[in-house]
């Protein structure tokens, strides 16, 4: 099992978050979050790669626990990846120094020597001609490529997606979809907590549906989408798929 | 020496405060019957002593009193007020009829307002302090050291005219700040007029030393202390009667002799 | 007031220009007429006042002006020399007390204490006590030649109190920082240090730019009070002279010479503020 949560416990002051998830991610495998907003996909995400420490529980990363309090959160964030919904590249570097930055200061590789590498990322995700752009200065699809650009930079072993298509315009989300694809099949694990539910079906994996802080139910898409067991799931995809 | 040509040219010109049955400074006053004097905020000695210049004690004070009385005012018709230089300069109405604060009288300043005939002809003094204080009381010696000086008086011109200093002389606010400086070790000595120098070193600065004066006639302005009064008032003419008076009758000399008597055995700068 | 002509290939300006444009014409005659009519009544009035006279020649002699000003310019580069040493290590101290109030590591809490004292100490102490205190106080101490000047001490005063303005502007811009930034900065694994360093630091400067051209315009002038314990720069220059002249008009040509500088500087930050707002939004 690459990535392993048991029963991750979080809370926000009085506001309980996660209640106890968990959750098993396979080699390779996409697995995809669905949910309403506020139902606990995002902080569960930030728990994962330790941006948010958790309350209890356990994340076992290759079947060590990384979530152990007092441990160095800095290495194990190296190996899990994230793009956020709102991109948060970086505002005052160049779309490739946003995706060198990491590489040069965390791994201690040059500027010349990543290059290269950072520079087919950007060729194949078709940014080939943007790669000397301010953020600013590119499309909300662009800035979320280069998001995930600056994530793979760092080659994770597991990356994790925050509702990364929620802030684009309808027209822009294919071409980051597609990325995800490509990922997908080069084999990367990857947890994407997302809206797209025809994405989520065709793509996914194993998809789970979060509600109130907890995984209400669990399975692959094609079942999950047509045959939901729990009540609370049925109300949510018929609203969803409306 | 100057004191004398001044008394001199008084005598020719005898005047007196009472011409024609009415006194000089009637209907010129601030105040009708009253005369207002300004002096500094505080006063120093021993220009004013303890900040008390209602006593009369003190050189200024004591002129103060001498004036207004042979002006035929008396004492109880002295008021005093306090300015700062830059009050006694300002256009516009005054709050004072004389301002007597060591002020040396200059042709520049002249033109901005009008100065009494000379009470007192100040030497400029050279205070040192610490290591220097053996330094010969030559020119050439004395432009090797540290300077400081208070940047709105005389003395600060005749630093730069006269000693000519070989480093850049640094200017200060007030007497006190000069002091200061020099316990500060930033400077090795200060030109202050002489009873100032004195005071400050037997008083307030510790191994304060006076290393010489400039005498009067070497200077290119000698210092002369004059009133000062608001540009043309009519009042001067009163004021300098009654200097010219008390200077020809030798009470000018004598309140000096009693105030500022330790200003002689001061050698001269060569 | 015509649509352009047919066939001169010109478009045709629109109903709203046309009437935008007549609105600015007639709002520009009314700002204009207003302002020659105050600027009319302070030159013509002003010298009716019956001390005019008076205050002509104290304030605003030529004479007195045309002997003084070349050297208040000589003793104005003293302000500006000051100034040029005294802006970069303003720069670095309050950045660097920005950060120490940022530090996490327990054995470093006496240095967030420290930075929060000293901004506390230093803004709330007016300048020219500091530059008294520090200039005469320190060099008291008995320090030797020259290392007692008070160019060294004074600048330190004005160093220490402007940096505890600059690092409170610093802060303000690290803290204007998105917290998004550094949970981006943080999940590809960078440190504390290289998030605030490469993410946050540049980012938070750059905001804080044009309030910082405010400290800087406020350090030229208050620059001014070094004259308190000694140099003779332009302020204590005029001053001298003023006591020789028995005039203010040495005062008029320092502030002259200040506004030559501070005006362009303050224009300049207030386009740099308009940018940065025009950027935002």
């Amino acid at each position: 099992m690459k990535l392993s949560l048991r029963d991750v416990q979080k809370t926000f002051g009085s506001n309980h978050v996660c209640k106890g998830i968990s959750l098993d991610v396979q080699e390779g495998e996409l697995v995809c979050l669905i949910g309403a907003s506020g139902s606990g996909k995002s902080t569960f995400l930030r728990c994962i790669n330790l941006l948010e420490p958790i309350d209890d529980g356990a994340v076992y990363l290759d079947g060590q626990d990384i979530a152990v309090p007092g441990l160095d959160p800095e290495p194990v964030r190296r190996r899990i990846g994230m793009v956020f919904q709102s991109y948060n590249l970086f505002p005052h570097m160049t779309a490739v120094e946003n995706a060198m930055l990491a590489p040069r200061r965390v791994r201690g590789v040059s500027r010349d020597a990543i290059r290269p590498e950072v520079s087919a990322l950007f060729e194949r995700f078709g940014l080939g001609d943007r790669m000397e752009h301010y953020p600013d200065q590119l499309s909300g699809g662009q800035q979320q490529r280069v998001a995930i650009i600056r994530a793979l930079a760092m080659r994770p072993e597991v990356m994790l997606f925050d509702e990364i298509t929620s802030a684009l315009d309808p027209q822009l989300v294919g071409e980051v979809l597609d990325v995800l694809l490509a990922l997908k099949a080069d084999g990367m694990t990857m947890v994407l907590a997302t809206h797209e539910m025809g994405f989520a079906r065709e793509a996914a994996d194993k998809v789970c549906f979060l509600a109130d802080g907890r995984i209400v139910e669990e399975g692959p898409p094609d079942v999950l989408f047509t045959a939901p067991k729990q009540p609370e799931t049925q109300a949510f995809l018929e609203r969803a798929l409306k | 020496m100057t004191r004398l040509i001044v008394a001199g040219a008084l005598a020719l010109m005898g005047t007196t405060a009472v011409a024609g049955g009415h006194l000089c400074y009637e209907g010129k006053t601030l105040t009708e019957g009253k005369l207002t004097i300004a002096t500094g905020n505080p006063a120093y000695y021993p220009w004013v002593m303890d900040d008390a210049p209602e006593s009369g004690k003190g050189f200024e004070a004591a002129v103060a009193y001498a004036v207004a009385e042979e002006m035929g005012l008396s004492a109880e018709n002295v008021v005093w007020v306090r300015t700062s230089f830059d009050e006694a300069i300002q256009p516009g109405a005054k709050n004072f009829d004389i301002n007597m604060q060591q002020y040396s009288i200059t042709p520049e300043r002249d033109q901005m307002v009008d100065f009494s005939e000379p009470y007192y002809a100040a030497p400029m003094a050279a205070l040192a302090v610490g290591a220097v204080s053996e330094t010969e009381a030559t020119l050439d010696a004395l432009k090797g050291l540290k300077w400081g000086a208070v940047g709105s008086t005389t003395g600060a011109q005749k630093l730069i005219n006269t000693i000519q200093p070989s480093s850049d002389p640094l200017f200060y606010n007030d007497n006190n700040d000069v002091i200061a400086a020099m316990q500060a070790g930033q400077i090795d000595a200060a030109l202050f007029d002489l009873p100032t120098a004195l005071y400050l070193s037997a008083v307030v600065l510790d191994g304060g030393t006076i290393l010489g004066q400039f005498p009067a006639d070497r200077a290119d302005t000698p210092d002369l202390f004059g009133m000062l009064m608001e540009e043309g008032n009519p009042l001067k003419e009163c004021v300098d009667a009654a200097i010219m008076s008390l200077t020809e009758s030798g009470e000018l000399a004598a309140i000096e002799a009693e105030w500022l008597q330790d200003t002689t055995g001061v050698p001269l700068i060569q | 007031m015509t649509i352009a002509d047919e066939g001169s290939g010109k478009p045709a300006r629109t109903r709203r220009q046309i009437y935008e444009d007549g609105l600015r014409k007639r709002s520009l005659m009314i700002a204009g007429t207003s302002t020659v009519a105050v600027v009319l009544a302070i030159v013509l009035l002003v010298p009716l006042a019956p001390g005019w006279a008076a205050v002509k020649k104290s304030f605003f002699n030529w004479d007195v002006f045309s002997a003084t000003f070349p050297k208040l310019l000589d003793a104005f580069l003293i302000d500006v020399m000051i100034f040029a040493w005294c802006a970069p290590a303003i720069a670095v101290l309050g950045l660097l007390i920005a950060l120490a109030r940022d530090v996490r590591n327990p054995a470093l809490y006496p240095l967030r204490i420290f930075s929060a004292a000293f901004t506390d100490v230093f803004r709330g102490v007016p300048v020219v006590l500091t530059v008294y205190l520090i200039g005469f106080g320190i060099p008291g101490l008995g320090l030797p030649r020259p290392w007692n000047s008070p160019y060294i001490w004074g600048s330190l005063a004005l160093i220490l109190t402007y940096s505890a303005y600059v690092a409170e502007i610093f802060r303000s811009g690290i803290e204007s920082i998105h917290p998004s930034q550094r949970a981006a900065a943080e999940s590809l694994g960078l440190s504390r240090r290289d998030t605030m360093w490469y993410v946050i630091l540049p980012q938070a400067v750059r905001r804080v730019v044009p309030a910082n051209m405010n400290m800087l315009i406020a350090l030229q002038k208050d620059v001014a009070l070094l004259s308190f314990i000694g140099p003779v720069e332009i302020f204590r220059q005029a001053g001298v002279f003023k006591s020789l002249y028995a005039n203010f008009t040495p005062y008029v040509g320092a502030a002259v010479i200040f506004l030559a500088i501070t005006i362009p500087a303050t224009r300049y930050a207030d386009y740099l503020m308009a940018k940065q707002r025009r950027d935002r939004s």
